[in-house]
């Protein structure tokens, strides 16, 4: 993404594909499975309908708690075992997935949105607009956000709008501070004062000059962000509070499944590593962007 | 032969890239060395090769030799990382281009000078200090024990660089490298450093390598010099006969592209009404964040008027408040008191919706090439942003604007598509003086357009300029702190001292027959490089005579800063 410029143009079907490529090419051995892995997810979480042996929800109390294949009582056609009522693991680890791939990421554009605006206004006007948004960003910082979930999610009650909503709360204010402190750094730069000494408006500025030069840190903050969500959501719903039953998520499977933990040990770890396999994607890609980035900044 | 320093056949590679290449000189016991040339031309790269600190800079050396010493020989270019740590700061010293990012900030000057003799001399620590403290008085460092527990922050430009010096010479080196030391100075200042650099040169007995891309300060200072250009060794000579009569077409071009005060300024054109008037303009800032009452005046009651087409050098040394004159005639900053009229308008009663639309007659050309323009809009669009803003141009057009402006201040046509890291520094200031001309400006504020760039790329983009204003008709406010090339490009001076225009008039009235006390001072701080032969030896020794070490007025100055 280094030389690219980021714009609707340039982001077309074949200029996305050369930048997979080149990561691939310049990747090591870890990188590249992070990208296989990644890209893997992805696939398999869109096209989950068409590999699902099963429906989620379609019970089968006769086959209930039947191991992966390989083990003893292995029940054809469940490949990776039942659930405590009969449903095939794999099928809701696929929907789960799903759903908590588009929640993250859901989430992690809204908390991108609002930080990022925020962050634009705190960087461009200052006084009294900085002092309300960086006392807000202070405060959700100084307050373990899983209070704050808890907090909304017992005021409105738990459905999929309210989980997005407070997803998309979450990491709006580093978002915010990295915006913040770019812009800041920026509004000094000679190019800037050269468009004000033009006679642009404070919106062409933020718009023409700024945003196109804050893309790639907030890209990072993105990926980092992002595998933050589905850890966040994973413990709301393991906590019961996030999406409800009977729907699938990684966290919602694995809360259920920690009471047969001694039992029916696949319930809680089939849904927990594909969320390892989430974080371990996004981490490591995102760590890679940011090196990639600094690369950029070192050489210019 | 018994040179201090040999060099033979030295290569150095940046990966695969060449930055020297079968260079090779020598410098003989107390001699001084001239390296001239200008950026790109590896003479960093060879002074940190004998350092031998060009490993940790990505580099190697892939050929050569470098014998040192006197009595007893090493290989520099082969030596263990033990034998150089013996080498390093204690038989070769080294004083950099930048004397804040070479001074650790969080640790006090004195005891950063107290380091390298504790390290190379074995001294206690308060012995170290105590020496320390003569090595301040030895460079001339006023109130020498005081200083000893500043902080670098604390110190004027000239007096950090003074401790780096006292920092190399802490074990009275064979051999110093000084690698651009006053670029980043200011003339006065530098003209310090120069002789305070060749009076302790002949009182230790050492020899110095001098790196630096001024002819002006190589006339001042070096015995010798050795002219690079990409890598490659051009010439050798003695600096009188390399003035007099330089053997090669590239230094013949270096020498001709240096400004040389003296030569005569711009025929003034015809008067005509003033395109730009200032009246008793003034603007402060507050001194500091946490004492808010406290201001500084940047910018105190400051008068000058600007004809059409004429061109008015602004000139005076870092911090006198020329930049902030600037921007204050432009309003970026907001003046407190006078006033500005400027193509006809009173500039200071505009509102913000006037101002912008009234823009359109004052553009700026910044000093920094690499940061004026925004690194992520193709030329095209960047090139032509004020054009589009004052709606002058169509989105449709602006391509083919685009291609008519980068024409105009030579480039080629398919510049416009590409992005302003795939220029040069040069071309990058045509670019920036081409978006200054997409709305026909009645102005343009030129801050140190040039300084950033070496001699002959400034050369060209001060002609570019002139030739632009003879045919456009713009007027040019050309700021700078260089004084040779404000006597090339302006018709009228004016010279600014802590915030105060002292002197101002023709240029070579101004310049010929300096009236104010701070003109002659800086005029004669100015190193002229070539003249002829036998006068330009006695001139340099009587201007070493001449010149007084201690400049009372800046060490006051700096007094009443950190009070």
């Amino acid at each position: 993404m280094a030389d690219v410029p980021i714009s609707p143009r340039a982001m077309t079907r074949p200029a996305a594909l050369g930048r997979t490529l080149d990561l691939w090419r310049q990747g090591d051995a870890i990188q590249r499975l992070a990208l296989l892995t990644g890209i893997l997810l992805v696939l398999v979480a869109v096209a989950a309908p068409l590999l699902s042996p099963h429906g989620p929800l379609d019970q089968s109390l006769l086959n209930r708690l039947a191991p992966p294949i390989g083990f003893e009582r292995y029940r054809p056609g469940y490949f990776l075992g039942t659930d405590e009522l009969g449903r095939d693991i794999l099928s809701r680890m696929l929907y789960g997935l799903r759903l908590t791939l588009s929640l993250a990421f859901l989430g992690s554009i809204i908390g991108l949105i609002v930080g990022a605006i925020m962050g634009l206004v705190a960087g461009l006007f200052g006084g009294i607009c900085e002092d309300i948004i960086m006392g807000a960003v202070d405060t959700q910082i100084a307050i373990p956000f899983t209070l704050i979930a808890l907090l909304f999610l017992a005021i409105f009650g738990s459905s999929l709008l309210v989980m997005v909503c407070v997803l998309g709360l979450y990491g709006w204010e580093q978002y915010a501070r990295i915006v913040r402190g770019e812009v800041k750094r920026l509004k000094t730069l000679p190019f800037v004062e050269a468009a004000h000494a033009a006679g642009a408006t404070n919106m062409r500025i933020a718009r023409a000059h700024i945003l196109p030069n804050i893309v790639s840190p907030l890209v990072v903050q993105f990926t980092l962000s992002f595998s933050n969500i589905v850890l966040l959501e994973s413990t709301l719903s393991f906590l019961g509070l996030g999406v409800q039953p009977p729907t699938a998520t990684l966290g919602s499977m694995v809360g259920v499944g920690r009471d047969y933990m001694p039992t029916a040990p696949w319930i809680v770890v089939v849904p927990a590593l594909a969320i390892l396999a989430v974080t371990f994607a996004v981490q490591i890609l995102g760590d890679w962007l940011r090196d990639r980035a600094d690369v950029r900044l070192r050489s210019r | 032969m018994s040179a201090l320093l040999s060099v033979r056949d030295l290569s150095i590679a940046f990966g695969s890239h060449r930055a020297v290449e079968g260079l090779s000189f020598d410098v003989a016991p107390g001699e001084t060395v001239a390296i001239v040339g200008e950026s790109g031309s590896g003479k960093s790269a060879t002074s940190l090769a004998i350092m031998r600190l060009i490993e940790r800079e990505g580099g190697s050396i892939v050929n050569g030799s470098m014998q040192f010493g006197e009595a007893e020989r090493i290989d520099l270019a082969t030596a263990d990382e033990a034998t150089m740590r013996r080498v390093r700061g204690n038989r070769i010293a080294m004083v950099f281009q930048e004397p804040i990012t070479s001074l650790n900030p969080v640790m006090r000057v004195g005891d950063q000078v107290a380091e390298v003799l504790i390290r190379h001399r074995g001294l206690s620590r308060k012995d170290a200090l105590a020496e320390a403290e003569r090595a301040f008085e030895h460079v001339h460092i006023p109130d020498p024990k005081k200083r000893l527990h500043q902080f670098p922050h604390e110190l004027s430009g000239g007096l950090r660089q003074r401790v780096m010096i006292a920092m190399a010479l802490a074990c009275r080196p064979r051999l110093l490298i000084a690698d651009e030391p006053t670029t980043a100075l200011d003339v006065t200042t530098q003209s310090e450093i120069l002789t305070l650099i060749r009076s302790l040169q002949k009182e230790i007995g050492m020899a110095v390598l001098f790196i630096t891309h001024d002819m002006g300060v190589v006339a001042e200072i070096a015995e010798r010099v050795v002219v690079m250009r990409k890598g490659a060794h051009i010439e050798a000579a003695d600096v009188a006969t390399f003035f007099s009569n330089p053997r090669t077409s590239y230094s013949r071009q270096l020498l001709a592209a240096t400004p040389k005060l003296g030569s005569g300024a711009p025929e003034a054109p015809a008067l005509s009404a003033p395109v730009l008037e200032v009246k008793s303009l003034s603007t402060s800032f507050a001194a500091s964040a946490l004492r808010g009452s406290s201001r500084t005046m940047a910018v105190n009651n400051v008068s000058i008027t600007l004809g059409k087409g004429e061109t008015l050098g602004l000139v005076g040394e870092s911090g006198c408040g020329k930049s902030s004159l600037a921007r204050s005639i432009l309003r970026l900053v907001e003046p407190e008191t006078g006033e500005i009229h400027l193509a006809g308008r009173d500039w200071l009663r505009l509102s913000s919706d006037e101002l912008r639309a009234a823009r359109r007659d004052a553009q700026m050309v910044f000093q920094d090439p690499y940061a004026s323009l925004n690194p992520r809009m193709a030329i095209r669009d960047a090139i032509t942003e004020p054009a589009q803003i004052h709606k002058l141009v169509s989105a449709r057009d602006a391509r083919d604007l685009a291609v008519r402006l980068v024409e105009r201040v030579g480039l080629d046509a398919d510049s416009v598509d590409r992005f302003p890291h795939q220029f040069s520094g040069g071309q990058r200031q045509r670019l920036a003086i081409a978006r200054a001309l997409s709305v026909q400006p009645k102005l343009i504020i030129a801050d140190e357009a040039v300084s950033a760039l070496d001699v002959s790329i400034a050369r060209q983009v001060t002609d570019l300029m002139l030739e632009l204003q003879r045919s456009e008709g713009v007027s040019l406010l050309f700021i700078s702190h260089d004084i040779a090339v404000v006597e090339r490009v302006s018709h009228r001076v004016a010279v600014m001292y802590r915030g105060e225009i002292v002197e101002t008039g023709r240029t070579d009235d101004v310049l010929g027959a300096p009236r104010h006390e701070y003109t002659r001072r800086l005029l004669s701080a100015v190193p002229r490089p070539p003249l002829p032969a036998p006068a330009f030896q006695s001139r340099r020794r009587n201007d070493m005579n001449a010149r007084s070490v201690l400049p009372g007025d800046r060490i006051h100055a700096l007094e009443t800063l950190n009070g």
